[in-house]
């Protein structure tokens, strides 16, 4: 084991030669395997998943290209007492979320109560004036939330965002699951894995709770930006799993306020459009008048009430990484309760001291900008040049009020199947979300891994990898 | 069904069954170039008649000159710019079952991913030597048999299913109308002629090309006719790729599909599948059988017009079409 990553709590090991138990029958499962086992099933697990077309777009480099998003076949494991804490500290997070989003567009009460100020719930771009006053099914605004979060010791989990918007990856998770039980059905015989197959099913549920109270049968579609959008495999995924139409915004009109498809038998209503696409492209009539995607008239139709969009319009301005900093505070306000899951220290730079402060320790931070996503447009300190922190700088002084600066946190590590075989490398992990009437997700998320040897960022789009995540009893 | 899956259901099935026929007509034109010269006279003369059946014999000119065995197979076969060559077609074929993922199986969505990254593998391999080519033929008519019997184990059967057979049997009647129509003249040849090795050469390739060889021994039992080639591939329903085969197809897709908007697409179809049902092949003869190819041409184009109209076409439903009451809308769901 290198001694570079030593540092780290790592999922498996407890030191060189101590394993930790929920990995006992596993690593014993993994020792026995002859030489060359491992790499010859993760070629062949690279081979299905370009067979399966289980692809994804990669902006910036030539139009067309589709990737594959390396898997790798190295699970990584919680046990169920593990999951059933972070499971209730992710419920309570995202019930706070949306108490939240409801609050800002009806009364306000937590900018009464002096807890967020109202420039920054107001004079966010994210907040969405037109949606002051709406009143949605189940008060819910965020349906389908991916909660990211990292580990750095045992017992210490961090909530590193929120992603209210239109969180991706879901199709990772199941398909994960897939290609494991394809590859290794032994090991699915002599472990108890708990099933995550059911989350299309929980999903379909779940837009059904959402879809306008008078409808009692709703239609149901997903709604993409179109076949080069970097996730469509994950939209056509979603929608042939749970059995409905996948439109793109030309499929769609809007008629007297209500929503209709064009199909072979003429116009159909539309009732609940699980959205793919970001608020600014859904009405070119109410939002971006250049946009292509989307449906002209869509905003109105939504605040008539006459149809459900998933994820609300306006989400943004709580998923926004200056926002994220009072979650804490919203769990306390909404719900009176303490947070079970930590926030990482974030300075915002659009405060004079934490400006100052961060300033003057970037190679030790890591910087963000405020509504980025996809880890684009990120310094990590630790990894970066001087000359990087030096450019960066000049962005951070441009506008620091864009930017928000965290520690940089001790990711655990993970073993992970690399060329000098297997050895340790960071992870996060993002679980699925879905609140309708009640708040639900399946027993395991997407485990993201830096595949870079001492990389700290694992979005896929920055050469990412992912792995199965399992929940085992202990 | 989304107008817009509709579309690239029936696309889908159209760019594979346009694939299938021209590795069909170009394994014909190979057969027949190793045949002695004199049957078919010169290599141009030759190697133009399947530039003619898919209609990019002035496009290939531009690029390439006179007909030439190895320039010809290239185009038709690999050349990305040319429109209707096998590796456009499967192309977007790719492309309108990807359009379409959600709705057709996943078995159905490997074998045409598949087929199209062998492709690109192959095409990499391949160069202007047609020596290869044979296999290469062999192996896209085996992706399209695939594709077909997939299709057919795995998908409900929906109008989806209706969609996707509309497409293939329309471009299978086309294929085989188009390709009746460039050999024509060499069904009329003058009576003594018949029974001549030559003749035979030529009819045999010709109903090689769509599968009817075999077919034909059984069913006639004689010697080769044009008569009968002709009513083969015209007029018998039991001749899986004949006109009248694929209209009977054409018109089942059709009904299944039903919806108001679909009355005249049925109407025509009904027109050209009564007209091949009644039809005697005598009398086709004696109005010419160029005049009748191109007339059928021409109708199963504007059936294509109908079926886009009715189903296919989106924004300019939403204009001519009345909407329906909510009510009305919820009861189809």
């Amino acid at each position: 084991m290198d001694t570079k990553t030593t540092n780290y709590f790592d999922e498996m090991r407890i030191d060189d030669v101590k394993i930790r138990d929920i990995y006992q029958h596993y690593q014993h499962w993994q020792s026995n395997l002859s030489t060359g086992t491992l790499e010859r099933k993760s070629a062949e697990a690279e081979l299905l998943f370009r067979r399966l077309g289980i692809t994804f777009a990669v902006y910036g480099e030539s139009s067309g290209s589709e990737r594959v998003i390396p898997f790798d076949i190295v699970p990584r494991i919680f046990s169920r007492t593990e999951w059933t804490r972070l499971e209730l500290g992710i419920k309570q997070r995202v019930r706070a979320l949306n108490a939240f989003l409801h609050d800002i567009y009806h009364e306000q009460e937590i900018i009464k109560a002096g807890v967020i100020s109202k420039k920054q719930v107001l004079g966010n771009a994210l907040y969405r004036p037109e949606m002051q006053g709406v009143d949605l099914p189940n008060q819910v605004y965020a349906q389908i939330a991916g909660i990211d979060l990292v580990r750095v010791a045992e017992n210490d989990f961090y909530v590193l965002e929120d992603n209210l918007r239109t969180p991706s990856g879901v199709s990772y998770m199941l398909e994960n699951r897939n290609t494991m039980m394809r590859l290794f059905p032994e090991l699915f015989a002599s472990h108890a894995v708990e099933p995550v197959e059911h989350y299309p099913q929980m999903l379909l549920d779940t837009l059904r709770e959402s879809a306008p109270s008078n409808i009692s049968n709703p239609t149901i579609v997903v709604m993409t930006p179109g076949s080069y959008n970097s996730a469509y495999f994950e939209h056509a995924f979603l929608a042939s799993q749970m059995g409905v139409e996948l439109v793109e915004g030309q499929d769609l009109f809007v008629h007297q306020q209500k929503v209709y498809m064009h199909t072979t038998d003429g116009p159909q209503q539309v009732h609940v459009i699980y959205r793919r696409v970001d608020d600014d492209f859904l009405d070119p009539l109410a939002f971006r008048p250049d946009s292509t995607l989307g449906v002209p008239g869509l905003l109105d139709a939504y605040c008539s009430g006459n149809v459900s969009l998933t994820n609300g319009v306006g989400t943004g301005v709580a998923d926004d990484k200056s926002t994220y900093f009072y979650v804490p505070d919203m769990i306390k306000f909404y719900l009176g309760e303490t947070p079970l899951l930590s926030n990482v220290p974030t300075w915002r730079l659009s405060e004079k001291d934490d400006l100052k402060y961060a300033l003057a320790h970037l190679p030790e931070l890591v910087v963000k900008e405020v509504q980025g996503s996809g880890g684009y447009g990120m310094l990590v300190g630790p990894t970066s040049s001087k000359a990087e922190i030096e450019t960066y700088k000049q962005r951070i002084l441009k506008d620091p009020a864009n930017f928000i600066a965290q520690p940089t946190l001790a990711l655990s590590t993970c073993p992970t199947l690399v060329e000098s075989g297997v050895a340790p490398r960071h992870v996060d992990l993002r679980p699925f979300v879905l609140s309708g009437k009640d708040i639900r997700l399946v027993a395991g998320g997407l485990t993201r891994v830096a595949l870079s040897e001492g990389s700290l960022v694992v979005n896929s789009s920055q050469g990412g990898g992912t792995k199965d995540t399992w929940v085992l009893e202990d | 069904m989304l107008s817009r899956t509709a579309d690239n259901l029936f696309w889908m099935a159209r760019h594979i069954e346009r694939a299938e026929n021209i590795a069909r007509v170009l394994d014909v034109a190979h057969r027949t170039s190793l045949l002695p010269r004199d049957v078919e006279g010169t290599e141009a003369n030759l190697w133009y008649a399947p530039l003619n059946i898919t209609g990019c014999a002035a496009s290939y000119e531009e690029k390439h000159g006179l007909a030439r065995a190895s320039a010809v197979t290239h185009y038709m076969a690999l050349d990305p710019d040319n429109p209707s060559s096998i590796y456009t077609c499967l192309k977007m074929a790719r492309e309108n079952a990807r359009a379409a993922r959600s709705t057709i199986t996943s078995e159905m969505w490997e074998i045409i991913n598949a087929t199209w990254l062998e492709l690109k593998r192959l095409s990499d391999q391949m160069d202007y030597d047609y020596e290869k080519f044979p296999d290469f033929f062999e192996w896209v008519k085996g992706r399209s048999h695939l594709f077909r019997g997939v299709t057919l184990g795995t998908i409900i059967k929906d109008i989806a299913l209706s969609f996707i057979k509309l497409g293939t049997f329309l471009e299978r009647a086309d294929n085989t109308a188009r390709l009746l129509d460039v050999k024509y003249h060499i069904l009329l040849t003058e009576k003594e002629n018949v029974g001549s090795s030559v003749d035979y050469y030529q009819w045999g390739s010709l109903l090689k090309s769509v599968s009817a060889f075999e077919a034909y021994r059984k069913i006639y039992r004689d010697v080769i006719s044009p008569l009968r080639v002709a009513e083969l591939l015209i007029l018998r329903d039991d001749m899986p790729r004949s006109l009248h085969a694929c209209m009977d197809e054409v018109e089942d897709a059709l009904l299944e599909i039903n919806g108001s908007a679909g009355k005249e697409a049925r109407r025509s179809a009904g027109e050209l599948h009564a007209a091949l049902h009644f039809g005697r092949i005598e009398d086709i003869f004696e109005q010419g059988l160029h005049e009748y190819l191109t007339h059928f041409l021409g109708q199963t184009y504007s059936l294509s017009q109908n079926i886009r109209d009715a189903y296919l076409a989106r924004q300019d439903r939403f204009e001519t079409l009345p909407i329906r009451s909510a009510g009305q809308s919820q009861q189809q769901t």
